[in-house]
């Protein structure tokens, strides 16, 4: 018997004003796997990822996490019941230490916010917690540095590690390697193996490098203007011929590198 | 037992620290130290207004909230405690009465101001307690009934409090120990029990959670945080600081009115001392605090007498005459703010 999805999105549509954005997106993900999402600028990625963790509110559709209808729960709700999302765009605390980053996170997971007598110094558990993850994406030796200072690798990395600090049960990636020297992306890309490691977690990312996809993806999701058109294999996805010849360019080999150059140019 | 008075909040800068135990030694002692009525309600003032524009840096400078309401609640605290002790007699009892009933409406306004309107963007917030805090000062100038409109209230407070009383027959470094000193020790050490507590809370994790609100509410929300919560009882909390300020207030200076306590003047005022001293520190507010009022107080003096030492001299005189100590005083500022960006707190503190 197959077990029910961890995450699943039925008809789910977002309209702007005449435009939709989201159209009727029906998918379901189920724990223990990795699926990329994929599709051409404007196809809707970024905008399904917000509906999911509830950053926008969907004008029509379901969002079920283990079978409960969160659809409109807000974002904090959603994070308590299990969903993590990391951004696009770096969105960090900018004036506060790489460590009081992640800590927050740790002591957003310990439900300790509304402590306001003690010292945040005195929760030795919820440090160690932070340190344990910043050596984990090897950021211990910069835990003093103010965010706003790091460097850009840097804070991609750090990125990484409020999520692996949020430990949560679906974990959203948008992007995680935008931006990053070539050098750089198979740490995140390593750190990302990890979590996959996990076989309780259910892993979403958005990503435009399709050897990343490659290698980390069990399952490809394409989004075109909105709608959801393409769904399987990673192999199969990438050999039809509707997915070759309109997202990934005409030959296989040549399309990896072009459609990740045309996106990161359109992306800076 | 110090790191665990200041909750681990270092000065983390030698100047800094030098600055703010001087601070505290002439607070402590200035009833021996500078003998005589004005310097006295000097340090009173001082220790005050530390309070008040702390409570105000916990919600500009710690939360990112701009409000201008703040004096509202000022005034609330020091209403209330006028209206106990005129209605009740002058007892400990009305102080007691007075401050709990100030404290109770200023907290529930704020819940009301900030359950209301936290939701929107920043400046819309600004303008609700601009709009809510005009409106009040509106009601209290008309309501004259209830509370003596522009002219104010005064009242009694303690006898134990006032200069008749005397504890001993003793002198102490000749300065007589009478009900006057006993106040200042009243609101001396009520304002360092105050600000003790407003550092440990901006230490405490609900402190750094504030932070993070302040810095990216977007994303303090995505990891969990609830952020109109936190932002609702941050104006709760100041709100709450503020009238007891506004109550110290009251006790201090025997009368109370809008002139001292709700115009949008001291609202200015707050913002100045919190800016130069430094947003999002605690002891900059210390700082502020100080310096402001040593200026506001000693400015015009020290005016007055570098004027009759230029005597003689052309122009001089007239640009250091007493009458024009507003303008020496906006350039101050204007100079600190142009050199300390971040304050006298910040600048001491990124030099090492």
């Amino acid at each position: 018997m197959r077990e029910p999805p961890v995450l699943e999105t039925e008809d789910l549509t977002i309209r702007f004003g005449g435009h939709v954005a989201v159209d009727a997106v029906s998918c379901a993900f189920d724990r223990g796997t990795l699926t990329a999402i994929v599709g051409p600028n404007g196809a809707g990625k970024t905008t399904y990822f917000n509906l999911v963790s509830g950053q926008l509110k969907a004008s029509a559709g379901t969002v079920r996490l283990n079978g409960e209808d969160i659809t409109r729960l807000g974002v904090a709700d959603r994070c308590d019941r299990g969903i993590g999302r990391a951004f696009q765009l770096t969105n960090l605390f900018p004036s506060l230490s790489v460590r009081e980053n992640v800590r927050l996170v740790v002591q957003s997971r310990a439900h300790r916010g509304f402590d306001l007598f003690s010292r945040a110094a005195s929760h030795v558990e919820l440090i160690e917690r932070a340190e344990h993850v910043l050596a984990e994406v090897r950021l211990a030796d910069k835990r003093d540095v103010t965010v706003s200072a790091l460097p850009h690798g840097d804070q991609r990395k750090l990125e990484v590690a409020l999520m692996i600090a949020l430990g949560a049960q679906v974990m959203m990636f948008d992007e995680p390697t935008a931006g990053m020297s070539v050098d750089e992306v198979p740490v995140i890309l390593d750190l990302i193996r990890e979590l996959k490691a996990d076989k309780d977690r259910t892993i979403l990312l958005v990503e435009h490098k399709m050897d990343v996809i490659r290698t980390l993806a069990d399952r490809i999701v394409v989004l075109h203007n909105g709608a959801l058109v393409a769904d399987g294999e990673p192999g199969e996805v990438m050999r039809s011929a509707i997915v070759q010849e309109a997202y990934l360019g005409k030959a296989p080999d040549t399309a990896t590198t072009d459609a990740a150059a045309a996106t990161e140019t359109a992306h800076g | 037992m110090i790191n665990t008075l200041l909750s681990g909040d270092r000065p983390n800068s030698r100047m800094l620290a030098l600055l703010l135990i001087a601070i505290g030694l002439c607070l402590a002692f200035a009833p021996f130290l500078f003998p005589g009525t004005k310097p006295l309600d000097t340090a009173a003032r001082i220790c005050i207004f530390i309070v008040l524009v702390a409570s105000y840096d916990l919600l500009l400078g710690y939360t990112g909230i701009v409000s201008f309401a703040h004096t509202m609640f000022f005034g609330i605290g020091a209403y209330g405690v006028a209206l106990a002790l005129g209605s009740l007699g002058a007892s400990f009892l009305a102080i007691l009465v007075g401050v709990l009933a100030g404290t109770a409406l200023s907290c529930a306004l704020a819940l009301a101001i900030g359950l209301f309107s936290l939701r929107v963007k920043a400046i819309f917030f600004a303008m609700v307690t601009l709009a809510v805090a005009s409106a009040f000062a509106v009601l209290v100038s008309q309501l004259s009934s209830i509370t003596g409109g522009e002219d104010g209230l005064t009242y009694r407070i303690p006898r134990e409090l006032t200069p008749a009383f005397r504890l001993t027959d003793l002198r102490i470094f000749d300065v007589r120990i009478d009900g006057r000193l006993l106040a200042y020790y009243l609101i001396f050490f009520s304002a360092l029990v105050l600000f003790l507590v407003m550092l440990r809370i901006v230490n405490s994790p609900f402190g750094t959670t504030l932070k993070a609100v302040r810095d990216n509410a977007f994303r303090a929300e995505a990891i969990g945080y609830r952020v109109v919560r936190y932002r609702t009882t941050a104006t709760v909390l100041s709100a709450a600081m503020a009238s007891l300020a506004g109550a110290l207030l009251a006790i201090w200076i025997r009368y109370t009115g809008p002139a001292t306590t709700l115009s949008m003047e001291i609202m200015i005022d707050i913002l100045l001392m919190v800016v130069i001293g430094g947003m999002g520190t605690m002891y900059g507010a210390v700082i502020g605090a100080s310096l402001f009022i040593l200026a506001q107080t000693y400015l015009q003096s020290l005016m007055a007498s570098a004027e009759t030492a230029t005597r003689g001299l052309p122009l001089l005189p007239d640009l250091v005459a007493p009458e024009r100590w507003l303008l020496w005083l906006g350039t101050l500022f204007i100079l600190s703010v142009y050199f300390f960006p971040d304050g006298i707190v910040g600048r001491l503190r990124n030099r090492g």
